[in-house]
């Protein structure tokens, strides 16, 4: 190890910890500037039809209410679909708000009353008078799972595969097979629910400049979505999010209080803030209700040899939403038959949208209680039946791993959780009036990496400042970007300062997918490496320099010099190279681009084991996951503190997926019924009890030169199963409807 | 067929009143009697009347002129300009919005500003004198009790006033009774870790 | 939420000649589900008259039968952890420590605990039929998801249910309210304080026009010794009762002596059986008696497809808490189900 690898790899807090333990920072809706106004929306009751009218009369004539728009007198704006679709939009016609008459689902937005104070605004809605001509509309997914379709193809499918060719002959093998197993899931809406309610602050800075305080997990993707449709210069369009209170994919797409905000800003020629009620967070995107069949086959060996998994999800009847869903099993597992469908059914509802493991935790979760099914079909210890089908490379695309501990998870997994405990029987294990179940499931999330810039400045003070437009949703961003940054320049933390969130900084593409430090990490890293060889070659031409005969592999950057590796005593110190500069600042901008030709040779994954202890109150059928462990595999760990959280999170995601969160749909209505946090139940602090996670040690060359792969998405996926296993053990009972309601049990 | 949506509601649920073989007249007409009487009532002319409220935030006298309907939480981040304090849901659903309030925690989005005339406030602004950090705030960095940091400031607060009711003593009861504070990033364990640490501190000293 | 007018009442004649001069004045305690209701456009006072100052803050004061008043206008939160309650009467503590959240709790007055309207999704939501809501609109819940509603004592009306922790204590304590109104004083006995649907669903309790809550008696009996409230629900805390028990026991031996049970989550109102409660006298306070007990109490119990489920949880809730009121030492934080 270099002596200047001192950062990355440390549990750094949080270094923008007291900002946020003592209520500074700011996040999109906490902007207050003179003569801010209000702007509060008002949503469509129906869920299809038309506005045959619309009287906004009483509203406008209440002292304070300034406007209120409709489609009847917003401004005239951009006609084509494409100027609408941002960096995550699916194939389809992108949603308009306030476009026309049409009424498309429940809640949509059809007018925005603005005032001069928030109470006034709400007030302002309650008066706005709107008749509605009532379509006959369906959002029942079962109802109408026989008009599944296959989706559309567009550009959102290049990170969104479709499932692979079939393999072998899957019926026959099937048959053939001596034990078999199948099963059908369903799993409900959900809706991300980020803490922070969805709140844009439009400054109007006068001469077509706006500044915009924007709840996003992208300021390009907000500023390119609000140039293209208001005809705005992108330079005149700056999109500021340096605090996201939690996004969760729910802001990878613009919202419609970023497009009302702008509107009636730009309108008005004053500066608005719209922030969304905990009742309109639930009428944009949602994860889907999704349908799955499973059928798979193992000789009693446990040699799995033919699996079928079909999905059937639901996407609203303008855009095709997309998951990856039945394509991890094959990843896994090397069946030769296989056959894989994934297909849509159009319904009255808004598109779904990417939220926390999009696909692979709805997959997975099928998947992996199938194989739980077939270890007690074959009477093979799940965790051996998974050793049994283990396989180094990804069979499905007939290529080997970049990378791949997944044994070392299960093992080491395993070990700490006290899995040779367990004993097979389901409802052999108690403690007191609870019986006791233990479960485990496999993880497996793709580690992405997609083109971004960054600029590395040395300023004239010796330090270093690295800039890039990506946001940080809480994931720890901030904080391992300036350790990959300090690390590159051999300098102390205190001395690197990574400014973020901003669209007026260099290109970042949206935060999400697990492939932000691996995107924006290797970016922040040439950049580095860049400024490096500038400081370098300036070193090199001082006066009378000690690397006049040196090049670049003979140097060491540490403690802000450069020292020549061969005599530690000779060395240059950053600020004299900035006096050598003539006192200006150094900067160099680079993008980074993943190496294509390298890494498709191979398939890039994270992995995980998560092995879960449950207690099932035998009366009453109350679950409590009492204990967790999930052992991860995601390259290198630039910081185990909040790489840590970041897996801790999941894991209470897929506690919350299995057990609490559902969106309650009203098929007679066509509405969610829950629109609220005492009835869309996230778990509290009293749902969760012992949790722990490993990181195995995974070295990576390939993915990309940090060796990282992201944390994101991998301490969800096997959550829900594994708890699903572990219940079933307990019970004998296999409930495959998440989440499983206690009563089920009883 | 044209009709204020709700209405329309209305005909959707004859249709589930008919299965069930019930005669019930459904009358629109009651309805929109309703709405009507409604919107008469609250277009009353020289009802809107502001008035002072007078609070101490954060040891500092602040007098508002106020609206009867803003809720405490509304004051604190709109007229006092302390946006600290956070709204998740406005409706006492999710602890974002709790501050202390005569020394007691309270969730400020469900009281309203006149409803607290006089009362002493403390914020997360206001936890620790300037400059310092208060032991919670610091455990709170330490043990990574956050992640996008939007509950902080209610988990903080709240876990201030649940110390001082002193009700809560193992682990379990401090879950509990924590329970009025929800994270979505899922900082659970972090979060009670922090908690459990100071209460630890206070208890031996 | 629509514009109010806001007056502070100085006492409780105050308050009653404040609400009588103007219309459609509502008062306001701690405001938890007022506000809440006027926020989602369900409720709308054009008065709102603060009777936080009307009565005393103090929570408990001892009556002269050695039962306990207490104050209408003190906090949950205070009632629940002031000493005498969590001496002599814990399970109306355990019960009041089950609702909400600490920080509602600060904030909820007693009175206000007794008028807590339902969480019907329903009625939750102004846009759909409901007649609690907008009588004669139509009950959108009978066929409708309907998981959280009511079993007993429904109407074809009305399936909604009375989300109160507290009241299923003070139901099982037989506790008296305390009312004064523009016609004088009165009392109410607890069975009679909550109505069921009926055919007018829009009214949850029997108070009349201007009256207030003034204070809640406890009578002597606490059921200290053997006592358990349970709460099942879909997470471990600050979440609507799916079903919940209070059951208090008076135990000679292995003998009941008293029973009370009380079930919440169920009904439009808390749900009492006297005649299963007198089963029990004198039998020994076993898993079989409780069984049967509980058979009693579901007479006559239905489901509505998405809630069919609450029939076998109440009974098994109902034997359940009858055995954790023999060890009232094994109670949980939040009312979870224990040894």
């Amino acid at each position: 190890m270099e002596a200047s690898q001192k950062q990355v790899g440390q549990p750094l807090s949080r270094l923008e910890g007291q900002l946020k333990v003592t209520g500074t920072a700011k996040y999109s809706g906490d902007y207050q500037v003179p003569g801010l106004l209000y702007g509060y929306v008002i949503n469509s009751t129906i869920t299809k039809g038309k506005i045959t009218r619309l009287d906004t009369g009483r509203a406008k004539a209440v002292p304070g209410i300034v406007e209120v728009f409709t489609y009847e007198n917003r401004p005239s704006l951009a006609w084509f679909d494409l100027q609408y679709a941002d960096m995550d939009a699916p194939p389809g016609s992108p949603f308009r708000p306030l476009q026309d008459e049409e009424i498309l689902y429940n809640g949509q937005p059809i007018g925005l009353v603005v005032a001069e104070s928030f109470e006034l605004a709400r007030y302002g809605a309650t008066l706005v008078e709107v008749e509605c001509e009532e379509e006959a509309f369906e959002t029942d997914l079962r109802k109408e799972a026989s008009k599944a379709r296959s989706p559309k193809i567009g550009m959102a499918t290049m990170l969104k595969p479709l499932p692979p060719r079939p393999k072998g002959k899957f019926e026959k093998a099937y048959q053939e097979s001596p034990a078999q197993v199948s099963a059908e899931y369903y799993h409900g809406t959900e809706h991300h629910n980020p803490l922070e309610l969805f709140a844009t602050t439009t400054i109007y800075e006068g001469d077509g400049k706006l500044t915009i305080y924007d709840k996003t997990q992208g300021t390009i993707n907000s500023q390119l979505y609000v140039s293209n449709i208001f005809g705005l210069k992108y330079k005149d369009v700056r999109v500021i999010s340096p605090y996201v209170g939690g996004a969760f994919g729910s802001a990878l797409r613009p919202q419609y209080q970023l497009f009302l905000s702008v509107m009636a800003a730009l309108e008005l020629k004053q500066s608005v803030l719209v922030t969304l009620d905990r009742q309109q967070m639930f009428t944009f995107g949602h994860r889907p209700p999704t349908i799955q069949q499973t059928r798979f086959s193992a000789d009693m060996d446990g040699k799995v040899t033919a699996m079928n998994h079909l999905a059937i999800g639901e996407t609203s009847r303008f855009e095709d939403y997309t998951e990856v869903v039945v394509n991890w099993s094959h990843m896994l597992y090397p069946a030769a038959n296989t056959l894989m469908q994934y297909k849509l059914v159009e319904l009255d509802v808004y598109s779904p949208l990417d939220m926390r493991s999009p696909g692979g935790s709805t997959g997975m979760h099928a998947i992996e209680s199938t194989m739980d099914e077939l270890a007690y079909k074959t009477k093979i210890d799940p965790l051996q039946l998974r050793l049994i089908n283990y396989s180094e490379d990804d069979v499905s695309l007939n290529r080997p791993y970049s990378s791949k501990e997944l044994r070392q998870c299960y093992l080491q997994g395993a070990e700490r959780f006290g899995w040779d405990k367990r004993s097979p029987e389901p409802r052999s294990m108690r403690r007191g009036n609870k019986l006791v179940g233990y479960g485990m499931a496999t993880g497996i999330w793709e580690a992405n990496q997609l083109p971004a810039k960054a600029d590395a400045i040395l300023t004239t003070d010796g330090k270093l400042r690295v800039n890039s437009a990506v946001t940080d949703i809480g994931t720890g961003t901030l904080t391992v970007m300036t350790q990959i940054a300090a690390d590159e320049l051999g300098m102390k933390i205190e001395d690197v300062e990574f400014l973020y969130g901003d669209s007026k900084k260099p290109f970042a593409p949206i935060q999400g997918g697990s492939f932000t430090v691996s995107t924006v990490g290797s970016a922040v890293k040439v950049a580095g490496a860049a400024l490096k060889k500038k400081l370098f070659s300036i070193a090199k031409k001082m006066k009378d320099s000690v690397f006049s005969k040196a090049d670049l592999k003979e140097v060491v950057f540490e403690d802000s010099r450069i020292f020549l590796r061969s005599d530690r005593s000779k060395s240059v110190s950053f600020l004299e190279i900035i006096e050598a500069n003539g006192g200006k600042p150094i900067k160099v901008s680079k993008f980074s681009v993943p190496s294509l030709l390298k890494q498709k040779k191979y398939s890039r994954a994270t992995h995980s084991a998560a092995f879960v202890e449950v207690e099932v109150d035998e009366q009453l059928g109350i679950v409590n996951v009492t204990r967790a462990i999930t052992a991860v595999a995601a390259g290198k760990i630039i910081n185990p503190k909040t790489a840590r959280s970041q897996i801790l999170g999941g894991m209470i995601w897929g506690i919350s997926k299995a057990l609490r969160e559902e969106t309650i749909q009203d098929f007679n209505l066509g509405k969610y019924m829950n629109q609220n946090l005492a009835e869309y139940h996230i778990p509290v602090h009293a749902d969760i009890h012992e949790l722990d996670v490993i990181f195995v040690e995974e070295n990576d060359e390939i993915v990309n030169a940090l060796g990282v792969k992201g944390v994101g998405e991998i301490g969800l996926v096997a959550m829900p199963p594994a708890i699903a296993n572990a219940i079933y053990h307990a019970t004998g009972k296999r409930i495959n409807q998440l989440p499983i309601h206690f009563d089920s049990l009883l | 067929m044209g009709s204020i949506f709700s209405f329309e509601d209305g005909f959707l649920f004859l249709r589930s009143i008919q299965l069930l073989g019930i005669i019930v007249i459904v009358s629109i007409d009651v309805y929109q009697c309703y709405i009507t009487m409604l919107t008469e009532i609250v277009e009353k002319p020289g009802l809107i009347r502001s008035g002072q409220v007078s609070l101490k935030v954060n040891g500092n006298p602040v007098q508002l002129n106020l609206l009867p309907w803003v809720s405490l939480l509304d004051a604190i981040r709109d007229h006092a300009g302390l946006t600290g304090t956070k709204k998740g849901c406005d409706h006492g659903q999710c602890g974002a919005c709790t501050v202390i309030c005569d020394g007691k925690r309270i969730v400020s989005c469900l009281t309203l500003a006149v409803m607290k005339d006089g009362s002493e406030i403390t914020t997360i602004e206001g936890v620790a004198p300037e400059g310092d950090l208060h032991p919670l705030q610091k455990a709170f960095i330490e043990h990574d009790a956050f992640q996008c940091g939007y509950c902080t400031p209610g988990q903080i607060c709240s876990a201030i006033g649940m110390m001082k009711e002193g009700k809560a003593k193992s682990r379990e009861e401090v879950k509990e009774l924590m329970s009025g504070n929800l994270c979505r990033c899922g900082a659970n364990t972090n979060i009670i870790d922090a908690i459990m640490e100071v209460q630890n501190q206070d208890a031996h000293e | 939420m629509n514009n109010f007018d806001y007056l502070k009442a100085g006492d409780i004649q105050d308050a009653i000649g404040k609400s009588g001069s103007c219309t459609d004045s509502s008062y306001i305690g701690g405001g938890t589900n007022l506000l809440d209701l006027m926020k989602y456009d369900l409720a709308h006072p054009t008065t709102l008259i603060d009777i936080n100052h009307a009565g005393t803050q103090d929570a408990v004061t001892e009556t002269e039968n050695g039962g306990l008043r207490l104050s209408a206008f003190a906090t949950n939160a205070d009632t629940a952890w002031h000493p005498l309650i969590e001496e002599k009467y814990p399970l109306l503590s355990k019960a009041i420590l089950a609702g909400a959240s600490a920080q509602i709790r600060n904030m909820a007055t007693n009175g206000g605990n007794l008028l807590q309207r339902t969480r019907c999704y329903y009625f939750y939501d102004a846009n759909v039929p409901c007649n609690k809501r907008e009588p004669g609109s139509g009950c959108s819940a009978i066929l409708g998801y309907n998981r959280i509603m009511a079993i007993l004592g429904t109407s074809e009306h009305c399936i909604a249910v009375f989300p109160s922790d507290m009241c299923i204590a003070l139901a099982a304590l037989e506790a008296t309210v305390n009312v004064e109104g523009p016609n004088g004083p009165r009392s109410i006995v607890f069975a009679d304080f909550h109505r069921l649907p009926g055919d007018t669903p829009e009214l949850d309790n029997n108070l009349l026009p201007g009256e207030i809550i003034t204070s809640i008696d406890l009578p002597p009996q606490g059921f200290s010794d053997n006592y358990s409230y349970l709460k099942l629900r879909d997470r471990n805390s600050y979440a609507f009762a799916l079903v919940s028990v209070a059951t208090g026991l008076e135990l000679d031996g292995d003998i009941i002596r008293n029973a009370r049970i009380a079930l919440g989550g169920v009904a439009h109102k808390p749900w009492r059986v006297p005649e299963a409660e007198e089963f029990l006298v004198g039998k020994a306070a076993s898993e079989e008696n409780f069984a049967q007990a509980a058979d009693i109490i579901l007479r006559g119990a239905t489901g509505y497809q998405y809630n069919d489920f609450k029939i076998e949880l109440a009974k098994r809730a109902i034997i359940r808490n009858g055995m954790m009121a023999l060890h009232p030492e094994t109670q949980l934080p939040g009312a979870l189900p224990s040894a």
